[in-house]
């Protein structure tokens, strides 16, 4: 008998009930619920008159529209007001565990869940949101759900699913130093293109992604969907373990003994086979940018951008046509000729400690170009601010010109006041450069932390890695 | 949900790969706590010149004529024709209610994003795969005649062109069955009430670490 992957390994685990059609029952362990996705969830329970099936299942806490500003006065814009009200409601008619907009611990759910070891290795986790794949990056399986599937969730603890095939990507080797997770996955995404993954759980492995933190996982699988995979993960080992240790949910004692020898068996078999392998070296990974309205449109820094005419696919070329006029840019440009008008520090891809320090490094004793007209850092959750605060990251965004903001997701779909203008470019560390995604008109380019800043400091994008040097 | 009929419809074109969610229906609309209203809505960015706001009336708005939806011959249409990986990008499942609350009840392409493919069978939005060499045909079909209609038959699994030619489809046999009783999902895993109890009492005796600790403050005494 072959061996398994990961996947399939936490799969087996959660095997409720494998159904002659094809489909099974998979049995959830934790299920994050926000604001946007979940009122009409909650509205279809109270119709059917339906219980909540467990409630120590379920955390809860607003992230996609709530203000990064002054939060003491509420919620300004009257439609986000009755949205982050009706989450509140809901969590304590239903008795849910939810961190309200002003509690320290409130932030984008997907920092939030496993801050707090909510989230753990091992389980199923799902949310109403395609980015749930983050907690992939400590050995669970985890992604995204519609509304429909958080109330079937929150109604049976299960959902309807069927097996997806496996797909491993390795980077071999190592990346040099100032190339950071996000890069690895934009040239991941560059490469398979954004169905690359559709219909596949992916693992990532190799070098670079054991030598990653988990935070730098996180990042990494976050983004399996923009790669169209559902599904992004990486395999327990000892950085796992260590980073689990002590959070407010992870079992403690004995328990802890019991859990951690478990958790090590979330890995893949040196004799399984994935259905596809996708294999990428290291050394070739430098800072990525993206330029254009699809994930996959993306070119590392010293790249000039490419011309749809050398395209051999013509919907894809078609595509990158449309991406040029919207974006307002032009084959043959680089990306050093771009003015970034707004930076966007924050998201659930790149907003966690680690992230900010990593932006800190490069904004430290530097300032804010002129051209820009805004550079905003909004931490993940309300403990990464105050984390950033001890080590003094505020102080040196605060000095080099950077506005320092309450958790949320803020600029990276632009659902609160946080947003493009018309025309406008703007770097940003979240994960999605569509249309209008930042605001309407608005034009993102996708880049780590440490290019963010970068591009912050010097009023275009440029290579961190020769401002690092002069550090 | 109602029972999934076969029916036959006008066809709109829209000649893009990659169509994403955030395009289907902008942020701005996802403030709403409904399910449904969000027709006016939806490709709010392509469809009219000026942004869209929640909560506003779209009657008066400015119409970017060259759009599809906005064009007299594709007006009343209820199949769509579009390019691979449609869907992409976010889980909202506003795309999926607010196709259908424009009158969709089928988009056809060579491909479509996981998530959205899922979310459209929970709401009576038929996602049908052909291969790229027949939605090719499509658009052709349908840029040449005007009024260009398709039947879809899901009992049968197959598209009727009005010149006669039946083309089979592939659907998952569960989806189809809900679909065409209109059935609730939940109401069936229900039924199984007992054997995720099983698997619960088993699974919490494995890791029991996974179970009891999260509990809403107010329950905390
Ligand atoms: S930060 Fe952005 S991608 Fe992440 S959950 Fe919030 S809106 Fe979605």
């Amino acid at each position: 008998m072959t061996g398994k992957t990961l996947y399939d390994k936490l799969w087996e685990a959660h095997l409720v009930k494998q159904r002659d059609d094809g489909t099974a029952l998979i049995y959830i362990d934790r299920h994050l619920i926000h604001e946007v996705t979940s009122p009409q969830a909650f509205e279809g329970l109270r119709i059917a008159n339906r219980k909540p099936w467990r409630l120590d299942t379920n955390i809860a806490t607003p992230d996609h529209n709530v203000p990064t500003t002054d939060r003491s006065v509420g919620i300004e814009d009257p439609v986000a007001r009755i949205q982050v009200q009706a989450l509140d409601d809901n969590c304590d008619e239903f008795g849910i565990l939810e961190y309200k907009m002003n509690d320290p611990r409130q932030g984008v759910l997907h920092v939030v869940g496993p801050e707090q070891g909510a989230a753990l290795p091992g389980m199923t986790i799902v949310c109403g949101d395609s980015h749930t794949a983050t907690h992939g990056a400590f050995g669970a399986l985890a992604h995204g759900i519609g509304t429909s599937e958080v109330e079937h969730v929150l109604a049976t603890q299960c959902l309807i699913q069927k097996k997806m095939k496996n797909m491993l990507i390795r980077i071999n080797g190592n990346v040099g130093s100032g190339v950071t997770a996000k890069d690895i996955v934009l040239a991941i995404i560059a490469k398979i293109g954004t169905a690359g993954g559709t219909g596949y759980a992916i693992e990532f492995a190799g070098e670079a992604i054991e030598a990653l933190s988990v935070e730098g996982r996180m990042t990494v699988c976050n983004m399996a969907i923009e790669g169209g995979a559902r599904a992004g993960m990486v395999a327990v080992d000892d950085t796992t373990v260590d980073y689990f240790k002590g959070r407010t949910f992870a079992p403690k004692g004995e328990l802890w003994d019991q859990a951690v020898v478990s958790w090590r068996t979330f890995y893949t078999d040196e004799d399984a086979v994935f259905d596809a392998i996708v294999e990428l070296e290291g050394a070739d990974i430098i800072p990525q940018v993206s330029w254009g309205t699809s994930p996959e449109m993306v070119v590392a820094i010293d790249q000039t951008l490419p011309d749809p005419e050398s395209e051999t696919d013509p919907v894809k070329a078609e595509g990158m046509r449309r991406a040029y006029q919207y974006m307002d840019l032009k084959p043959g440009m680089t990306m050093g000729d771009v003015v970034p008008d707004r930076v966007f520090i924050g998201s659930c891809t790149n907003s966690r400690i680690e992230d900010l320090r990593s932006a800190a490094e490069v904004a430290k004793g530097r300032k804010v170009d002129a051209k820009v007209l805004q550079a905003l850092v909004v931490p993940g959750s309300g403990l990464v601010k105050t984390q950033a605060e001890e080590e003094g990251l505020d102080k040196i965004f605060i000095d080099a010109g950077f506005e320092w903001r309450e958790p949320g997701c803020s600029m990276c779909l632009a659902m609160n006041a946080d947003k493009l203008g018309d025309g406008e470019h703007c770097a940003s560390t979240s994960n999605r450069n569509f249309e209008g995604r930042q605001g309407y008109g608005g034009r993102t380019h996708l880049v780590s932390p440490a290019m963010a800043a970068a591009a912050a400091v010097s009023g275009r994008f440029v290579d961190v890695r020769e401002l690092l040097a002069n550090n | 949900m109602e029972k999934y009929e076969k029916f036959s419809g006008i066809v709109a074109p829209l000649d893009r790969a990659n169509i994403d969610t955030d395009q289907i229906i902008p942020k701005q609309f996802l403030k709403s706590i409904k399910r449904t209203g969000f027709g006016p809505n939806l490709f709010d960015e392509w469809r009219y010149l000026d942004e869209g706001l929640p909560e506003q009336d779209c009657s008066g708005r400015p119409l970017n004529k060259e759009f599809v939806l906005n064009q007299e011959r594709y007006s009343g249409s209820s199949v769509m024709v579009a390019r691979k990986n449609f869907g992409c990008g976010s889980s909202r499942e506003h795309a999926p209610w607010a196709l259908t609350d424009f009158g969709f009840k089928a988009v056809i392409a060579p491909s479509f994003a996981d998530i959205f493919f899922n979310n459209s069978f929970k709401n009576g939005l038929l996602p049908i795969v052909l291969s790229e060499e027949i939605v090719d045909e499509l658009f052709r079909g349908v840029f040449e005649a005007e009024g260009y209609s398709l039947e879809v038959d899901l009992a049968n699994q197959v598209v009727n062109t009005r010149g006669g030619k039946s083309i089979p489809f592939d659907v998952d046999p569960f989806r189809k069955h809900c679909l065409l009783e209109g059935l609730d999902d939940i109401g069936i895993t229900l039924e199984d009430t007992d054997a995720i109890k099983a698997f619960e009492s088993k699974h919490e005796a494995a890791a029991p670490w996974v179970f009891n600790v999260i509990k809403a403050e107010s329950a905390i005494k």
